[in-house]
């Protein structure tokens, strides 16, 4: 009796809407879509992540082997202790976290400040401010490569980290995106922060700062791997061993000229990227969670 | 509130009522940033401003001004002006031909690493299995420091061993020397920027998706809209606004990002691969000519900036489907 009714009703909806006949020709092609869809997604994404995969593969492989296929033979360390040992690693790493730390925390002060101020004060020349902020944009230090050498080196502040990290240390990109989230903050909130007596400051610290927390993560991961991963400029304004960090440091080992074999090369790579790529897949999650949630508007 | 307007919770040295102060405020007195409060809020925000401005003007405003001034200078002793570099400039066969290679570069790797990144976008923001894995496989070779994944590519593009001719052979396509030959050194190039680009513009876009209201896929779905359909007419004109702000980032990455060339080829062969910020690394530094460097470094920051403003104008208009 029920299955009777639920019969005649199905065929009722049926000539409501579609034919069944189109409607199962509309499945079929959504589900062809889907599989189609998955599929290239797979591919996309193992395409994207096979170089990758094959240097760590190649990394840890003895020489002779390395390029032929044998899963289960001619696993060793010998590379990345080989090349380890071929300059002062330690050092460089040191550096690249000091610089890379530094500059995130500063980017990120210095950009909380400038961001607060574009968003709730007009102030005099405002608007030729933010259009110079604008500018930044396209114009990076290291494009201007010749005279910011000079700069800096007339500060005294050539082949130091120092000198490495001051010209970034406000980013535009981030006072830009900054701005976008903190116009986002509701007008109560501040209005209610300052009927309790909040300052200036304590308003950006305990109203603007939580609600923009998402874009702050998010640009502070990116930040760490752009200054992670940025070389002309640490090139050009370091000489010494010092004061150079990883990208500089490893330069020398990447090029095939001085004779470097295959497995030395995908060992200083694996050198190079180790950490970085570490903190990636820990804050993954966190990152591009933070990041979506961040957007652009 | 309501403790500090209670007399009895204010200290004996306090002992007005905050609410009768003129100006009162109970904070201000216990505050050792009270004089702060005084500064009228201009001279509060240009404080703000300043330490930042002073990094942003100061290493590039500045260093654009003087960067004209140097590419101004004659050569020779004395500081006489005129326009010698410039001349030398159009003259030069090779900074012309690091600008073509440059132009080309750009109009290919730019709107490939963002359609790319687009798709990308759109197949990882459904609700799929393996999500996290998918999206970490996509976009950590933006992570990369590009000079590893140069030497990635370097690797596989070996004429030898080199994985690529490993795989042409199978496939009955004959070896080549990928970075040795002057007519597909610049695509190789190529081919690591896209790959290294295409990931982080997917962030941006899974960004952007997530702005799209839900609606708008349940309305397609209950019409019957394809799936093409409604990408076209929907998700795509929405992503407009992501779209700017990517491609003005990706035009601006390709202009500054040679790092590859100093592992992968040096710019060879034959100046195939040089491309403009390499040039004017190689005049500036080894080659000693830092005022030449500075007038192609002004013929560099022309061109970002023509582009930007160009590129604004050209997607406002389109921008209006919001």
């Amino acid at each position: 009796m029920t299955a009777q009714h639920t019969e005649s009703d199905r065929s009722t909806t049926g000539e409501l809407f579609v034919s069944s006949a189109r409607a199962r020709r509309i499945m079929r092609a959504e589900r062809f879509a889907n599989a189609t869809e998955l599929i290239g997604v797979w591919l996309l994404a193992l395409l994207w992540i096979a170089p990758l995969a094959y240097v760590f593969w190649a990394a840890f492989r003895r020489t002779d082997v390395a390029l032929t296929f044998q899963p289960f033979t001619g696993w060793t360390f010998d590379n990345i202790i080989t090349v380890w040992g071929m300059a002062p690693f330690g050092r460089f790493y040191y550096n690249t976290i000091l610089l890379v730390v530094g500059l995130s925390a500063g980017q990120i002060i210095l950009g909380c400040l400038a961001a607060y101020a574009f968003t709730r004060y007009r102030f005099p020349l405002h608007n030729l401010m933010f259009t110079l902020v604008l500018l930044q944009l396209m114009i990076f230090p290291e494009v201007l490569l010749g005279e910011n050498f000079r700069l800096v080196a007339s500060l005294g502040l050539a082949d130091t980290l120092r000198g490495i990290g001051l010209p970034y240390l406000a980013s535009a990109f981030f006072i830009f995106l900054l701005r976008q989230t903190f116009k986002s903050v509701p007008v109560e909130l501040v209005e209610a922060a300052e009927v309790e007596g909040a300052g200036r400051l304590e308003i950006l610290w305990k109203v603007y700062v939580p609600i923009a927390r998402p874009t702050i993560i998010a640009f502070g991961l990116v930040s760490i791997s752009f200054h992670w991963n940025n070389f002309l400029w640490p090139l050009v304004i370091t000489q010494s061993v010092e004061a150079r960090p990883i990208t500089v440091g490893i330069y020398r080992f990447l090029s095939p000229e001085i004779g470097i074999n295959f497995t030395a090369l995908t060992a200083g790579t694996v050198i190079t990227v180790l950490p970085l790529l570490a903190l990636f897949l820990v804050a993954q999650r966190a990152f591009i969670q933070n990041f979506l949630r961040a957007g652009i508007k | 509130m309501a403790t500090s307007s209670d007399p009895a919770a204010v200290g004996p040295a306090e002992a007005v009522t905050p609410e009768v102060t003129p100006g009162g405020d109970p904070w201000a007195r216990r505050s050792f940033l009270a004089p702060l409060r005084r500064v009228p809020n201009s001279v509060f925000a240009w404080a703000l401003i300043l330490p930042a401005m002073v990094i942003l003007l100061g290493f590039s405003v500045v260093p654009m001004i003087t960067t004209v001034w140097a590419s101004l200078q004659e050569p020779g002793i004395g500081d006489s002006i005129g326009p010698a570099n410039y001349e030398r400039m159009i003259n030069d066969p090779v900074f012309r031909q690091s600008l073509r290679n440059n132009l080309v570069f750009s109009l290919v790797t730019v709107p490939v690493s963002l359609a790319i990144a687009m798709l990308m976008a759109v197949l990882v923001d459904r609700e799929i299995r393996a999500r996290g894995f998918l999206r970490m496989a996509l976009f950590t070779p933006a992570m990369l420091p590009v000079i590893a994944a140069a030497a990635i590519f370097l690797a596989f593009y070996q004429p030898n061993f080199g994985l690529i001719n490993v795989i042409a052979q199978s496939i009955g396509v004959p070896r080549q020397n990928w970075l040795g030959d002057p007519s597909t050194v610049l695509p190789s190039l190529m081919v690591v920027m896209i790959w290294k680009e295409a990931g982080f513009f997917m962030l941006f876009y899974l960004a952007g998706l997530q702005t799209i209201s839900p609606e708008l896929n349940e309305a397609s779905t209950l019409e019957g809209t394809g799936r093409w359909t409604h990408f076209r007419r929907v998700t795509f004109p929405l992503l407009m606004p992501t779209t700017l702000f990517t491609s003005i980032v990706g035009v601006a990455n390709s202009f500054k990002q040679v790092d590859f060339i100093f592992v992968m080829t040096q710019g060879g062969p034959n100046n195939a691969s040089n491309l403009l910020l390499y040039n004017i690394y190689l005049q500036a530094f080894p080659n000693r000519n830092p005022d030449y460097a500075a007038a192609m470094t002004v013929v560099l920051v022309s061109i970002l900036v023509a582009l930007a403003v160009i590129q604004i104008r050209m997607f406002d208009r389109r921008i209006h489907y919001r």
